[in-house]
């Protein structure tokens, strides 16, 4: 074993032994001075989740998401050094726990944190002026395929993601009803803003994501939920500089 | 409902959508909505604290042997129960998504 | 002389480490602020409001990037992603300086998120220098290396850290970035005196100097322990290792690192006015020239 695999190994496993070589100022066994390295990696990678997923956090409390990341940051240390993309299998990780199985929730929530923190990071992009819209034929906006800036991120759950993450995350919001929730994330200047999408308005965005026409999505939409208006959804696509094209 | 129709309904709610559209933005500009994502995922470089605390723990780090303690927000929440109000509570399957809202 | 904002080039001033929750109060108002390090890492995203709030603050203050994630003294080969990044991030913004840390993070494509130390022996050292060829050659500019904060030492080693860094420079051409603290802190932990550090120390190498506050603790034996936490003002016996180390290297631009518990602005900016008051007490008579070779890279870097 190498001089760093050996660090490592040790530095995550508190049960494995110091390295051997590794000396105080008295070229005596360094001992208790090696867990200033344990601390580092752990607390810092703790302090990461923690600032990372804080719903999940106030969910669960300290304690639980202290030792939940503990085992986490073992299981799945980061894979690259931008601490800002830290924690992408925190979510199958929550749903794989056996003791968090009657949370059900708690993965869809974990995923939509990481969709904000996602959209906080992505590209930027300018926006089309709305105004395409108004002045298109209706035959040809029925034909219109829609772009979507990076930042934008879907999300479809059985559980009521959006009001859970509310109810931790804003002040004075109710407590969280059981139904299913489908979010829409915009960033309309440099704040990712989750929103509840009504029902069918996920069909329509996920629809006109994958390349469907406006009609063909509208038709898809429609099909799921028959009384289906894209007035809101497509409100909240304009409101959040969600589209960046407009083509044939 | 014919094409025509359908075109008319879709281009009346694009209208629709524009002009609401236009009443909020300038609301929703004034708002800071951060929720804390600007804190998360920092890179530096300080040293954590000291040489006693997380990193030192010996528990099993396969995740068998850690017990979660009842506490945090999830104790508030019962989204387990169905809709129809058969309580679920403690149950482990999530909801049925075709559900009336 | 630097009434004439350069930012191509880092003042001899002080300067603080930029964190989000001061962009208001530096762009209202910076104080004796004259200068700016961010961390690479976190502007290597691909968009949003970090890399804005960056186009705005390096139209106004000259920019130190600062890498934690390079792992330069990595047993492995440097991440080309990661190098890939860096050169894309160096090359729009064009800062003042690029330095990185004599440390390692990641290991088998895993990065630990924290700077752990290296045995300074021969094969560490054309490791290291391997490493440093490859970055400078890539970003087409010299770099700084900064001495670690020490809590161990290994075996091993056959070089002290100074007579380590000053071969590191004279093989790869770099440049050295001195923290004090961590002089400090390596110094207490391991049992020398941190004056004698300095003296032992290429000076004239020096870029950049760096201050910052630790925590304390003890080992097993009780021997103090000291902690590079930056979490709290900078203490009194490292200001006056910042006067000894200014007395003999000349003004250099100083630099106050606070990361954790970071303060509000009128708390750093009081840090940067005392490291502004160390440069001011810089007696005429001080050496104030960098080396030929630092020179000779800051010419080439401006043009």
């Amino acid at each position: 074993m190498t001089r760093q695999q050996d660090f490592t190994r040790a530095v995550l496993d508190a049960r494995l032994p110091v390295p051997e070589g590794l000396v105080d100022g008295s070229n005596q066994p360094a001992g208790r001075r090696f867990s200033v390295y344990r601390n580092n990696v752990a607390v810092s990678l703790t302090e990461a989740l923690h600032k990372g997923f804080p719903v999940i956090a106030r969910l669960l409390g300290q304690e639980n998401m202290d030792g939940i990341a503990g085992l986490f940051l073992r299981a799945h240390p980061p894979r690259s050094p931008l601490m800002m993309h830290y924690g992408a299998e925190f979510p199958a990780f929550l749903r794989d726990l056996a003791q968090l199985s009657h949370l059900g929730y708690l993965p869809d929530v974990a995923q939509l944190e990481l969709a904000l923190r996602r959209s906080y990071h992505a590209a930027d992009t300018s926006l089309i002026d709305p105004q395409m819209l108004d002045t298109r034929a209706p035959e040809a906006l029925m034909a219109s395929r829609f772009r979507f800036a990076p930042a934008v991120a879907l999300l479809q759950s059985p559980w009521p993601i959006h009001s859970i993450w509310r109810y931790n995350s804003v002040d004075g919001a109710p407590k969280p009803d059981a139904r299913a929730e489908d979010v829409l994330i915009t960033r309309p200047d440099y704040d990712p803003v989750p929103h509840l999408l009504p029902p069918g308005g996920a069909t329509w965005i996920a629809a006109l994501m994958a390349g469907e026409t406006l009609a063909q999505a509208t038709e898809t939409a429609s099909r799921m939920q028959p009384d289906f208006d894209l007035s809101a959804p497509l409100a909240l696509l304009i409101e959040g500089a969600a589209l960046i094209d407009l083509s044939q | 409902m014919s094409t025509t129709k359908k075109t008319l309904a879709i281009a009346s709610a694009v209208a629709a959508a524009l002009t609401a559209a236009a009443t909020t933005q300038a609301a929703a500009q004034a708002k800071e909505k951060c929720y804390g994502v600007s804190e998360a995922g920092q890179n530096d470089c300080a040293a954590g604290p000291g040489t006693t605390c997380a990193g030192t723990s010996t528990v099993d780090y396969q995740g068998n042997a850690w017990t979660l303690v009842d506490a945090g927000t999830c104790t508030e929440i019962d989204v387990p129960d169905m809709a129809d109000g058969s309580a679920r509570s403690g149950s482990l399957e999530p909801l049925d998504r075709d559900l009336p809202a | 002389m630097f009434d004439t904002p350069d930012r191509s080039a880092l003042p001899a001033r002080p300067g603080v480490g930029y964190k989000p929750q001061h962009y208001q109060a530096i762009m209202a108002d910076a104080g004796c602020v004259q200068w700016l390090e961010i961390h690479a890492e976190n502007y290597m995203g691909d968009g949003g409001r970090p890399l804005a709030q960056l186009r705005h603050l390096a139209e106004r203050f000259a920019i130190s990037v600062h890498g934690v994630g390079l792992s330069i003294g990595g047993a492995e080969a440097l991440d080309p992603d990661h190098l890939a990044r860096l050169k894309h991030l160096v090359g729009w913004l064009n800062p003042a300086s690029f330095s990185e840390h004599l440390a390692w993070s990641t290991h088998d494509s895993h990065f630990y998120n924290d700077l752990l130390p290296l045995p300074y022996t021969n094969a560490t050292l054309t490791r290291v220098c391997d490493h440093i060829d490859q970055v400078q050659q890539v970003l087409a500019r010299p770099m700084l290396l900064e001495n670690p904060s020490s809590y161990l030492a290994f075996a091993e080693s056959t070089w002290d850290e100074p007579a380590f860094l000053q071969e590191i420079a004279r093989r790869t051409g770099c440049g050295l970035l001195l923290d004090v603290n961590n002089v400090f802190v390596s110094a207490t932990n391991l049992g020398y005196r941190p004056q004698a550090y300095i003296d032992a120390y290429p000076l004239d190498l020096v870029g950049e100097i760096h201050l910052g506050g630790h925590d304390e603790d003890e080992d097993e034996h009780g021997a103090p322990l000291l902690i590079d936490s930056h979490g709290a003002e900078v203490v009194d016996p490292v200001w006056a290792l910042l006067d000894y180390t200014l007395a003999r290297s000349g003004a250099r631009p100083t630099l106050v690192e606070w990361d954790t518990d970071v303060p509000d602005w009128p708390v750093l900016e009081a840090e940067a006015a005392r490291a502004a008051a160390a440069l001011a007490r810089i007696s005429p008579e001080a050496p104030a020239q960098l080396s030929a070779q630092l020179s000779a890279q800051g010419q080439a870097r401006t043009e």
